[in-house]
């Protein structure tokens, strides 16, 4: 039913995947000693970037953004100005939550922020993509009828796939098996990522053995 | 709404109480529908309501045999050999059977000066210390002797076997056994030894043992001893009267000629140890005095004379002990006679580290009595001198002969061992068996031939020493698999009732299926059957298998009862088969709140998990709490639906609750889990430390402000927890206020208004006292330990009335009649007269507005109600609180239960509690919330089922809230101390102290299995919020009903709290299950002793705490329901009048 959709969606997140590919393997070119856990901290943050930046890009030109009602340039630029200061709440919630979650307050406040900016860039980014800054759209997106359209559905299962991958990176930190990946919060970067990755593969999918049962309200 | 803005209607006669403004609610209740209710279900109420308790016992009794049969499975157990050692046994080498204590011994007389808990650390002594802590260099008189006089004394680390208790290890080096794990329940009611042990061997030979000290001796050796001056042992804060007291009589004794072995157990370093922590300046006190005691026993000792200064154990940073860390375990032994002891200088071949075991042969020895039976040591060689050398000691043994006569003594005690169980792996023991044959052949023939024996030999022997302890090490960890199979698959079963039980409550209630009455036949009959077998084929009857046989049959009997019955249900109305089928498929098992509880589970089966468990499930809660609103979320609960105008307005059902509403509901159930998380955060500052965890701080609230030194943070602690105490009582009684419960005059309201202060003022003036340092105000010593005394007393006897008067009388509802007001309302004197009869204007105004404000009320009613003068004429009766007949006593229980259970703890973990009351509060409110935003989704299934979601949450919390206490499922950080409250001279007998520790030890358990009932009433009781915007579920009422709503429906409300009760205790048995699984799968495992044994203790005797006292909630809110029927009954008849 919605298969040029379901072919932009995949070929967006493929380029999605593959952005996050070149940002772990490019710095490890250029760079001697990098390593995903060496320079964890650098690793998320190279991510996060090839992340936002290809994510916006793409989703910019593919024109998914909200149409905006005005074409003033006072009013693109406050909902630019918007958008970054969400991007950046989301960043102190998101390390709020993993604080409450039993993170390190003050010893590790660095890694946990790196972490709370990743799962944002992984997740309040797209949202803010595909719905722009509207809180209120957020919350009825994560509804059972609340999604409008074949992205709003693909929002819901990567943000879903994200988080919950970045919860069950928390597991493995209690083993006593002293490996490099359980230090805090190398595990739980690497669910948010892994699972990232499998919801870009698992929506298109999903929604594309689905699109029959798929019915969307109009707007 | 009237019943929202009448305070002065109600308080009228309690002129306090109106000066207050209270948000109270009342109830019309229409006598005339009251009695036809009454007549229409006066038996269902009566019938229904029994099957509750019962099945809870019967499912309760089923987990209890389970968890019975598996520890009686699991635990070890050790035969004792009851055989003793005697001077005829053929020891020495050659065949003629010559005296063995005829011999002359090496010493004719031995000190032994026992310190308990003298850790090896305190020992040492390190010149180089400059900034010595106040455990370091206090014990200068040891090293000083040992490297100035090194052939007459030396210093070793002596290591314990674990458990590190000071009666196990008393055990342990008199008889020379290994413990078993058993042993460790045993440290309070200590009883003889049976077996063969040092101090029996001496009274055989004659020698005179006198002892002095820690008064377990006496209990473990009674009649032993030649002269005995026990002191008291169990007051952990008493420092000094053992010490003293053995001080006073053991110079005097050493000058006298009466003894042969003296015996001194000090106790004063364990108990400081206990009370203040290693590293504190009474530390350094006791051991510079101890110091000084040995010191002066040195110059004391004659040549003939061995003394030896030993601990029995360590201790941890936090100076307790009982498991099997190396702080724990290592303590010190030094050996020192004024005759040169050591026949060489201190060479490569001494040991690194004594065990225990090895004081017994090594004793017996020196001292020539024989070797206790089943001692499995090995001699102390260092202390003998080397073979052909023997003219340093006189009469005294070499290496090898000693050795040779422990290893006789040792296979010879093998042999009966292996004789009289069959527990050692038989190759095993024919591989020591054949080492034995091996090397007495070789020393035999040496002896016979008169060469020296090989310089292998005497390695040899040692290894075998060693070997056969390691053995026995081994096998004491004897298992009985097939009682832990079965205990397993009753386990199992017993879950799988649980589950079935809480799934089919309703139908169960309803239709009277399956009952009570064939399974409990089938288990007495299975049960006689089994003890007939066991009867007939092997004489006698083992308890736990008749037990097993009787639960095992009752249960699958009730299972397949259940399932034919569900047949039957399914077969009579085909159209609900699909509904009621599929109870049992993944998809309605896999729900998030049973996956955190999966989770839960699979977490007990891995030691870092057990390890970090507090942390664990404070996570697993975490997520529960947060999944909530999002879940709600995906439903499209939590925001208003929004009116799209392009959406056919017809399509969609209006909305029962108006957007406000929803908006309130919504901000609410965000506030509780906002409360939740924040409670959650800060209870983590509140865990304890386990031995494993490294770089682990234990909490400072966790220390009794006595031990605080500064004062400052000791004021601060105290204020703080003084503060939490007021709030905790505030908010109990605001809670009460708010919903009416105040007013009335019975028992509870009693308790609730002065009891409860009361024991909170108890509480804080108890802790003031015994925070006071002991020696700060002399004068008034006598005033303060009075005090200590009689405050926890009066506290506990007042928890004792509160209860009491709470059972006696729940019920919190205030009558007015309004029939008598109308009545008089008519025929109403005019105000002059009645102030001239003399009542004050004040009064006759608090008379006045009632009166007035009944005259617009009728008025309004008879506006509202159509048949006006008709209703008018009826005799009603306002009765106020009625709304939280239920909850109210539960609440005020729980309530004083938690102020009780507070006393027994540290005083900084009143912030804790407060934080689980908080943290109770909104989960009951998430619950309410999200019950009342479920309705507009239409799914309500109708009825007071509380979903999984909460009773998880409630019970994770209980866990959770276990570890936040400062408990944590290991020996050592049982909390001792509360043994002691309100009992500061210690006990007589053991049942009180045992269950204050228990008490203690499962206080969060205790508080939320009594609440949990609290989870069916609290939608309830929040309803009437509902009620202003619409009608909260739907459900036809003219009026806010609240609990009222359960009497209405008594079947629904039976099978709601046998549901909720049955869901309690599967989750609770789930984890049962789980840490059983984990001990049975992993009892090989290297922690198993450390780790999942202890576990599994605390766990298992935590569901059967829990299960007591939600026992007694279930039953609470029986009684209430009782109380609440009679009452009807009274008013009947009272207002028809």
């Amino acid at each position: 039913m919605w298969d040029h959709e379901i072919r932009a969606m995949a070929s967006t997140h493929a380029i999605i995947a593959a952005s996050v590919f070149m940002a772990t393997v490019l710095p490890a070119v250029v760079m001697p000693g990098f390593s995903v856990y060496g320079a964890h901290l650098l690793w998320i943050y190279s991510v996060s970037a090839a992340v936002t930046a290809v994510s916006v890009a793409v989703f910019w030109l593919l024109g998914i953004t909200p149409p905006t009602k005005k074409h003033t340039v006072g009013y693109k630029l406050s909902k630019l100005v918007r958008s970054c200061l969400y991007f950046f709440l989301s960043c102190l919630f998101f390390h709020t939550v993993l604080v409450l979650y039993g993170a390190p307050l003050i010893e590790f406040a660095l890694e946990t922020f790196s972490l709370a900016v990743l799962l944002t860039s992984l997740t309040t980014l797209r949202c803010l993509c595909v719905l722009g800054p509207n809180v209120q759209a957020w919350i009825r997106v994560f509804s059972r009828h609340g999604a409008m359209s074949v992205w709003d559905t693909c929002l819901q299962i990567t943000v879903a796939c994200t988080l919950v991958g970045a919860w069950l990176g928390a597991f493995p930190i209690p083993l006593d098996w002293d490996r490099p990946w359980q230090v805090w919060p190398v595990s739980c970067s690497l669910g948010g990522m892994i699972g990232f990755l499998t919801g870009l593969v698992a929506a298109p999918a999903w929604i594309h053995y689905h699109r029959k049962q798929l019915t969307y309200k109009c707007k | 709404m009237v019943s929202r803005r009448k305070p002065s209607s109600v308080n009228f006669r309690r002129v306090h109480c109106t000066l207050e403004f209270l948000a109270v609610t009342s109830y019309l209740i229409s006598l005339y529908r009251s009695p036809n209710e009454e007549d229409e279900n006066p038996t269902a109420t009566r019938m229904k309501r029994l099957p509750v308790l019962p099945l809870l016992l019967w499912v309760c009794a089923v987990y209890s045999v389970g968890i019975y049969l598996f520890v009686g499975g699991f635990l070890l157990v050790r035969l004792e050999v009851n055989r003793t050692s005697t001077c005829r046994d053929v020891l020495q080498p050659g065949e003629e059977p010559g005296d063995f204590c005829g011999v002359q011994p090496r010493f004719r007389r031995a000190v032994l000066l026992i310190i308990d808990a003298l850790k090896i650390d305190f020992a040492r002594f390190d010149p180089n210390n400059t900034e010595p802590r106040p455990y370091e260099n206090k014990l200068p008189v040891l090293e000083e002797t040992a490297s100035t006089r090194p052939s007459h004394g030396r210093l070793y680390p002596f290591r314990a076997d674990p458990p590190t208790t000071t009666m196990q290890r008393i055990k342990g080096f008199t008889t020379g056994s290994l413990p078993t794990f058993v042993d460790v329940g045993n440290n309070f009611a200590s009883s003889a030894i049976l077996e063969d042990n040092l101090i029996h061997q001496f009274g055989q030979e004659g020698k005179r043992v006198v002892f002095m000290g820690d008064d377990t001796w006496e209990s473990l050796f009674p009649k032993k001893f030649y002269r005995s001056l026990p002191f008291p042992s169990f007051n952990v804060k008493d420092l000094h009267t053992v010490d003293n007291g053995i001080l006073q009589h053991l110079y005097t004794t050493m000058v006298g000629d009466d003894w042969d072995v003296l015996v001194a157990h000090f106790l004063g370093v364990d108990h400081c140890g206990h009370r203040f922590g290693p590293d504190h300046p009474a530390m350094a006190d006791k051991l510079t005095q101890m110091d000084g005691v040995i010191r002066s026993v040195i110059d004391r000792l004659q040549n003939d004379t061995l003394l030896v200064v030993m601990g029995d154990h360590g201790m941890t940073d936090t100076g307790d002990h009982g498991g099997e860390s190396q702080k724990e375990t290592d303590a010190a032994i030094f050996l020192y006679s004024p005759s040169p002891l050591f026949p060489g200088p201190p060479s490569q071949r001494e040991p690194d580290v004594v065990p225990q075991t090895d004081l017994v042969p090594t004793l017996a020895l020196l001292l020539g009595v024989p070797i206790p039976y089943s001692s499995v040591g090995q001699v102390l060689l260092p202390l003998f001198p080397p073979h052909g050398q023997k003219e340093g000691a006189v009469g005294g043994l070499s290496q090898l002969e000693a050795l040779w006569i422990n290893a006789k003594q040792v296979n010879r005690f093998l042999e009966t061992y292996s004789g009289m169980a069959k527990d050692i792996p038989p190759e095993n023991l024919s591989q020591l068996k054949n080492e034995f044959a091996h090397l007495s052949s070789e020393y035999l023939s040496s002896i016979r031939e008169g060469r020296p024996p090989s310089p292998e030999l005497a390695s040899l022997l040692q290894a075998y020493l060693t070997s056969v302890r390691d053995t026995c090490r081994a096998t004491w960890a004897r298992f009985n698999p097939l009682k832990m199979a079965g205990g397993l698959a009753i386990l199992a079963l017993a879950c799988l009732v649980c589950f079935i039980l809480s799934e089919l409550s309703s139908v169960l209630i309803m239709e009277s299926g399956p009952g009570l009455k064939v399974p409990v036949a089938a288990a007495l009959t299975g049960g006689t059957c089994v003890a007939a077998c066991q009867l007939l084929t092997q004489g006698y009857i083992e308890l736990a298998w008749c037990v097993a046989a009787a639960a095992l049959s009752s249960e699958l009997l009730f299972l397949r009862r259940a399932h034919q019955f569900r047949t039957s249900v399914v077969a009579k109305n085909g159209t609900k088969a699909p509904k009621s089928a599929s109870w049992l498929t993944p998809s309605r098992l896999l729900t998030p709140p049973l996956l955190v509880l999966l989770l839960r589970c699979a977490s007990l089966l891995s030691d870092s998990y057990v390890i970090a468990e507090g942390r664990v499930v404070t996570f697993l809660v975490f997520s529960l709490g947060l999944y909530i609103p999002f879940h709600l979320n995906w439903d499209g609960l939590l925001l208003p639906p929004s009116h799209d105008p392009l959406k056919p307005a017809g399509l969609l059902p209006s909305p029962v609750l108006s957007p406000s509403t929803v908006r309130k509901e919504s901000s609410t159930l965000l506030t509780c889990v906002g409360f939740l998380v924040g409670s959650l955060y800060l209870s983590l500052n509140f865990h304890g430390c386990r031995e494993e965890q490294g770089s682990c701080q234990p909490s400072p609230f966790l220390a009794p402000l006595s031990r605080m030194q500064n004062s400052q943070l000791k004021n601060l602690h105290y204020i703080l927890s003084v503060f939490s105490l007021g709030l905790w009582t505030y908010l109990l009684r605001r809670c009460l206020r708010h919903y009416g419960n105040l007013n009335s005059s019975g028992g509870t309201v009693f308790t609730a208004r002065f009891i409860l202060p009361l024991l909170s003022v108890c509480l804080g003036l108890h802790w003031a006292v015994s925070a006071t340092p002991e020696d700060s105000f002399r004068n008034l010593g006598q005033l303060i330990s009075l005090a200590q005394l009689a405050l926890p007393r009066a506290a506990f006897c007042l928890l004792g009335l509160g209860l009491f008067l709470i059972w006696l009388d729940p019920l919190t509802v205030f009558v007015k009649t309004r029939a008598s007001a109308l009545a008089r309302g008519s025929s109403l004197p005019p105000p002059r007269y009645r102030a001239s009869t003399g009542i004050s204007p004040q009064a006759e105004l608090h008379h006045l507005i009632p009166q007035l404000y009944q005259r617009m009320r009728r008025s309004l009613d008879d506006g509202e109600l159509s048949g006006g003068g008709e209703v008018d004429s009826r005799p009603a009766v306002e009765a106020y609180g009625l709304g939280t007949v239920y909850s109210a006593p539960l609440l005020l229980f729980c309530g004083l239960l938690g102020l009780g259970l507070l006393l027994l703890h540290p005083e900084g973990m009143a912030l804790s509690f407060l934080l689980l009351l908080l943290e109770m509060g909104a989960v009951l409110y998430i619950h309410a919330s999200s019950t009342t935003l479920s309705c507009l989704n239409g799914t309500y299934p109708g009825g007071f089922y509380v979903p999984w979601t909460p009773v998880v949450l409630w019970s994770l919390a209980a866990t959770q809230f276990f570890h936040a206490t400062g408990h944590l499922p290991t020996f050592p950080s049982i909390q001792w101390g509360a043994a002691f409250v309100g009992f500061p001279d210690g006990h007589t007998g053991t049942v009180l102290p045992a269950s204050l520790v228990t008490l203690n030890t499962f206080a969060s358990h205790i508080l939320f299995a009594v609440g949990c009932p609290l989870l069916l009433f609290w939608p309830l009781v929040c309803e009437v919020r509902g009620s202003k915007g619409g009608r909260a579920c739907g459900e036809e009422g003219e009026d806010a009903v609240m609990e009222m709503r359960l009497r209405e429906n008594p079947q629904q409300f039976s099978s709601a709290l046998l549901q909720l009760s049955t869901r309690y205790l599967f989750i609770l048995g789930a984890q049962v299950f789980a840490s059983v699984c984990a001990a049975a799968i992993l009892r090989r495992h290297l922690m198993v002793w450390k780790v999942f044994a202890p576990k599994l203790m605390f766990e298992a005797s935590g569901f059967l705490v829990s299960s007591v006292f939600l026992l007694i909630g279930v039953t609470l809110v029986l009684r209430v329901d009782v109380a609440v029927g009679r009452w009807f009954k009274r008013l009947i008849p009272d207002a028809s009048r």
